[in-house]
């Protein structure tokens, strides 16, 4: 770090190669009107905020949840507000000029413009969810602009760097505001009830988390590195993103929990520890610095730090100091950052000794760094100097170690001094050195409004500082606070402490200043020594982390098909087998229901043996045979309790399975060709397996013995006739009730006969030969006519008896399956008279026009739409029922035939 | 009844689990057959059984009369069936390509086949 190069594109790479006629400078002029609206619209609100009524607005989002899109404008919000919208005028205009030419000009404006929306619904939501959205959006708007420059290969580092800590940071709070709207009921960061967190057992959780959160955004110690490195970011965007708005999130956040969570001697002690080295750390890096955007970072970090500590505390004092400097730092850092662009793009450098001597070529732009510089070191009459001695009296009355606070206050504030002398005096004043830019000169006026603006409003505050503290500040700490206080800024406090220590700042400031040389150097022999930094802990955790994830890769996702079943089912059995026992779950139904019967238990113990001659036969024919008996008895036990159709299906599924198997068998290996599985495979799967039976037995055992809700199935059957006009309740579900389920159902089995044929077809079709049999040819014939209108008759009936698409359609495939075998698939297909996969995508689309029509008539989607013809009331006849119900089973029997077919005939036609 | 149902549709799912877990794919096959048959049982039993008639309304009734099965799991077991047999027999069409194309169904051999990034 510490040269140029950090931030390539912006100057030179990208100049004059975009398509616009002024290299895109009204695109800065056009994003600064949004921004602008807004503060308009926020200034407006000042009166009214400021007499303490706050402005709600709020849409439900996830009412079941208690998640509504709300925000609340009170004095913090609005003050936010104000400096993320009116510091975003600034920033848009000056960028406009100063990215001018760049390739990416636009995309530049949409993220800033992006940013700033997430940002300004941060500060101005009230719904904790709604925060941490606006939160994340933050997070990832930001990382597109520090990764702005993105053909670099340290930007794109150190983007992710910011999005990986910000965001696991926003995780963090995500947790912890949820438990905080769990203790407190509301998920209404106003309507949250200090006294019921404050007592809150999980209190000292809830602070951990939210601090976590906070101290990432806010780049508080040990998190502090991300911040300089996002100095990768075009420039215009660190003035934006790290000084007056994203960095100040977490910040904001901090106040806004002050009145939920502050006091207790956690949330105390850890923003004074966190506060007090975060500022000392970044007042000290500062000093090292030789790049100057760089020095403009580590002060930001200084400040953070300085703003944590005053939030530390809860006395009014400490408050008005925070919010107070809020203002005055993103005053003057937007203003230095954009200087200091401005040295970069006019004179081609940042490096503090290659500048100097400039204000005579750059005369405004050495008025808006000497401004500042001033505010920054804290100098009356500017605001800064207001802001500094509230910041030590502040200090003094905090809670916790109000001694050591101050002090540090005083170190870090010395510090800024020092830096404010660099940056203003340094590169401004003196001789001009060659190294720069042959005719350095000040820039456009786009780019010199701004910072003058901001500087010069640093010192107009300060001589006014009224305008400020009345309507800004004090609504702001009165929101802080959670009750009415009153703030008055002045330039002249009287002698007292504060001011004493102020002379101590300024003496102990000029002496690091005049002494630079030496102090610089012994700090950069201290760091030299320090064992571990945040940005080595970062590299390691990374590293460590994408070890982790390469190994448990390579151990869980080795390319083994039997691997991925086995970690798969192990987890399935081992996680269900340990709820069952740690949920003590285990039971059994009382009485067993209905009572043995011979017969089932028969039927159940056949279907048992099939399994086991299927797991130990090697013969192929033994295996289909048995897998056979499973499935016919099955569908036994199915119709000895009642599920007709159930029953018939499976029945007819059997029978196609049997045949697929059979015609597709032929053409692979012998089972006995794999070689068994060794001693060790056979343990392991022999132990998933009966883990797997045991969990499926347990599990519905579990389910059996709970009493049973038939609250749906009465619905059904209570309205079934009356409304669906349907006898046979199991299809009036299917293509009447659940419909919309029963199309989707249907299209999955579209697809996987389209995918199956997709499969086949490749390389050339020859048809096999049929079987060579008299009879068979013969029976087969008149058998599939037959079946073809039993198919037909047991779709028309099915609304009423047992039948439908489903079974009606497995039924004709059968028939055509049997002419295949016997006579050859190109009979089978001429019999058909249409490719097999036409047909079921025909039958799709008839059942999803016959599902449209009933939303069309003005019902819901799938809604049945009845007509009856010539029906006879007085006798209880309704007449020929017509419906799109019907249509929508032949839809089903149209999909079901095409797509059996299409595998059946594949399979048939392969070589 | 409802109990041996509940033994019955554990032992169908540990044949299956072993099948599915063999070299094989022939007997993954076999085994991806079974697990649907298991599946549909278990959502029939959960159900609950009953001795009686099948759900179908008699004529003139507005209502079914006395016990009638569950008519709730019969319609989600019907689709279910169709449904595991279009992925039986996507599977199977699987199975027959990557024998024709790559010569092997062993599912070992198939790693090697199919070529592997991992080293």
């Amino acid at each position: 770090m510490g040269n140029g190069t950090l931030e390539t594109a912006a100057p030179t790479e990208a100049r004059s190669r975009n398509r616009f006629r002024d290299g895109g400078r009204w695109m800065g002029f056009a994003s600064a009107v949004p921004p602008a609206l807004v503060a308009a619209w926020l200034l407006s609100l000042l009166p009214r905020v400021s007499e303490g009524r706050p402005v709600l607005w709020a849409v439900d989002w996830a009412p079941t949840l208690g998640v509504s899109l709300a925000f609340r404008i009170d004095g913090l919000a609005l003050l936010f507000g104000l400096l993320v919208s009116g510091i975003g005028v600034v920033i848009m205009l000056y960028a406009g000029s100063y990215l001018k030419g760049h390739v990416h000009l636009g995309r530049f404006f949409l993220y800033m413009t992006a940013f700033m929306f997430s940002m300004l619904g941060l500060v101005l939501a009230d719904d904790a969810v709604a925060l941490f959205v606006f939160w994340e959006l933050t997070t990832v708007t930001s990382f597109l602009l520090i990764g702005f420059t993105h053909t670099d290969p340290k930007s794109r580092r150190n983007a992710l760097q910011a999005l990986l800590l910000t965001g696991g940071g926003g995780l963090a709070l995500l947790a912890g505001l949820l438990l905080m709207g769990l203790e407190s009921g509301t998920l209404r960061l106003s309507a949250m009830d200090p006294v019921l967190i404050q007592g809150s057992a999980l209190l000292p959780g809830i602070i951990v988390l939210v601090l976590l959160g906070c101290f990432t955004k806010s780049a508080q110690f040990p998190f502090h590195f991300w911040l300089p490195n996002a100095m990768s970011a075009p420039t215009p965007v660190s003035a934006y993103l790290h000084s007056a708005t994203m960095v100040k999130a977490g910040i904001y956040l901090l106040a806004r929990l002050s009145p939920t969570l502050g006091g207790d001697p956690l949330w105390v002690w850890s923003l004074t520890v966190a506060g007090a080295l975060t500022a000392v750390i970044g007042a000290a890096w500062a000093l090292r610095q030789t790049d100057l955007k760089q020095m403009l970072a580590w002060t930001t970090v200084m400040a953070l730090g300085a703003l944590t500590l005053l939030l530390a505390g809860s006395a009014p004092i400490s408050l008005a100091a925070a919010m107070t400097f809020l203002v005055v730092h993103a005053l003057y850092k937007a203003t230095l950052f954009m200087v200091v662009g401005i040295l970069d793009h006019e004179a081609g450098t940042r490096e503090r000794d290659k500048l100097a001597g400039l204000a005579r070529a750059m005369p405004l732009t050495a008025a808006a760094a000497v401004l500042a510089a001033f505010s920054m070191g804290g100098f009356p009459p500017f605001l800064g100097f207001i802001g500094k001695e509230l910041k030590y009296e502040g200090a003094l009355a905090l809670v916790a170690a109000p001694g050591v606070a101050a002090f540090g206050l005083v170190l870090a504030s010395a510090g800024m001094v020092a830096v404010a002398g660099m940056i203003a005096i340094d590169p401004f004043f003196g001789r001009q050195r060659k190294s720069v830019s042959a005719r350095p000169h000040d820039p456009p006026k786009s780019m010199l409004a701004g910072p003058l603006l901001l500087a010069g409003l640093g010192l107009a505050f300060g001589l006014a500082p009224g305008v400020i503290s009345g309507p800004l500040v004090q609504p702001a700490v009165t929101s802080v606070l959670g009750g009415p206080a009153t703030v008055k800024l002045a330039l002249w406090h009287g002698i007292n402490l504060p001011l004493v220590l102020s002379i101590a700042t300024f003496t102990l400031g000029v002496l690091f200043y005049i002494f630079r040389t030496p102090v610089v150097a012994g700090l950069n022999a201290f760091v030299g020594r320090l064992p571990m930094t945040g940005e080595r802990a970062y590299d390691g955790w990374l590293a460590g982390l994408k070890a982790l994830a390469a190994w448990q890769t390579r151990i869980l996702q080795g390319g083994h098909l039997r691997v991925y079943m086995a970690t798969t089912l192990g987890a399935v059995v081992a996680l269900t087998l340990f709820t069952l026992f740690w949920a003590d779950a285990l039971a059994l139904p009382a009485a067993g229901s209905p009572s043995l019967s011979i017969l089932g238990v028969t039927v159940a113990v056949t279907a048992a043996a099939g399994a086991a001659i299927v797991v130990t036969t090697r013969s192929r024919l033994a295996a289909i045979g048995a897998l056979g008996i499973v499935g016919t008895a099955v569908a036994v036990l199915f119709l000895m309790h009642g599920a007709v159709d159930v029953a018939t299906t499976q029945f007819l599924v059997e029978t196609l399975v049997v045949v697929l198997l059979a015609a597709a068998l032929v053409r692979l290996p012998r089972l006995t060709q794999t070689p068994r599985r060794n001693r060790r495979a056979r343990l392991r799967d022999g132990i998933l397996s009966v883990g797997a039976g045991l969990t499926v037995t347990l599990v519905m055992l579990a389910v059996l013995a709970e009493p049973f809700d038939r609250r749906v199935t009465d619905f059904f059957e209570a309205a079934a006739w009356p409304e669906a006009f349907g006898r046979n309740i199991v299809n009036v579900i299917l293509v009447d009730f659940r419909a919309l389920d029963t199309f989707g159902e249907i299209a999955v089995v579209a697809v996987a006969g389209m995918g199956a044929y997709a499969l086949l077809k490749g390389g050339m079709a020859v048809p096999k030969q049929p079987i060579e049999s008299l009879i068979l040819r013969t029976a087969t014939r008149g058998l599939a006519a037959l079946l073809a209108v039993f198919a037909v008759f047991m779709l028309l009936r099915g609304h009423n008896d047992p039948g439908g698409g489903f079974i009606a359609g497995l039924i004709a495939a059968t028939g055509f399956t049997l002419l295949a075998l016997a006579h050859g698939v190109g009979l089978a297909r001429q019999a058909l008279g249409g490719a097999p996969r036409i047909v079921a995508l025909s039958g799709l689309g008839i059942a999803l026009l016959s599902g449209l029509a009933g939303a069309l008539a003005g019902g819901a989607p799938f809604e049945g739409l009845w007509l009856f013809l010539g029906g006879d009331p007085a006798a209880g006849d309704k007449g020929i029922p017509l419906s799109t119900v019907l249509v929508f089973d032949i839809g089903v029997f149209l999909v079901v035939v095409g797509s059996v077919l299409a595998i059946v005939f594949g399979l048939e036609e392969e070589a | 009844m409802d109990v041996v149902l509940a033994l019955l549709a554990g032992v169908l799912a540990a044949a299956s689990v072993w099948l599915m877990l063999d070299r094989s794919l022939v007997r993954f096959l076999f085994g991806l057959a079974l697990l649907g048959n298991a599946a549909n049982l278990v959502i029939f039993a959960s159900g609950r059984l009953t001795e009686g008639a099948p759900a179908l309304i008699a004529k003139g009734a507005a209502a079914p009369e006395g016990d009638v099965s569950n008519a709730l799991p019969q319609a989600l077991i019907l689709t279910a069936i169709v449904i595991s047999f279009g992925l039986f027999a996507f599977a199977l069409s699987l199975v027959h390509r990557a024998h024709k194309d790559l010569g092997t169904t062993d599912s070992e051999t198939l790693t090697i086949a199919e070529g592997s990034d991992r080293t």
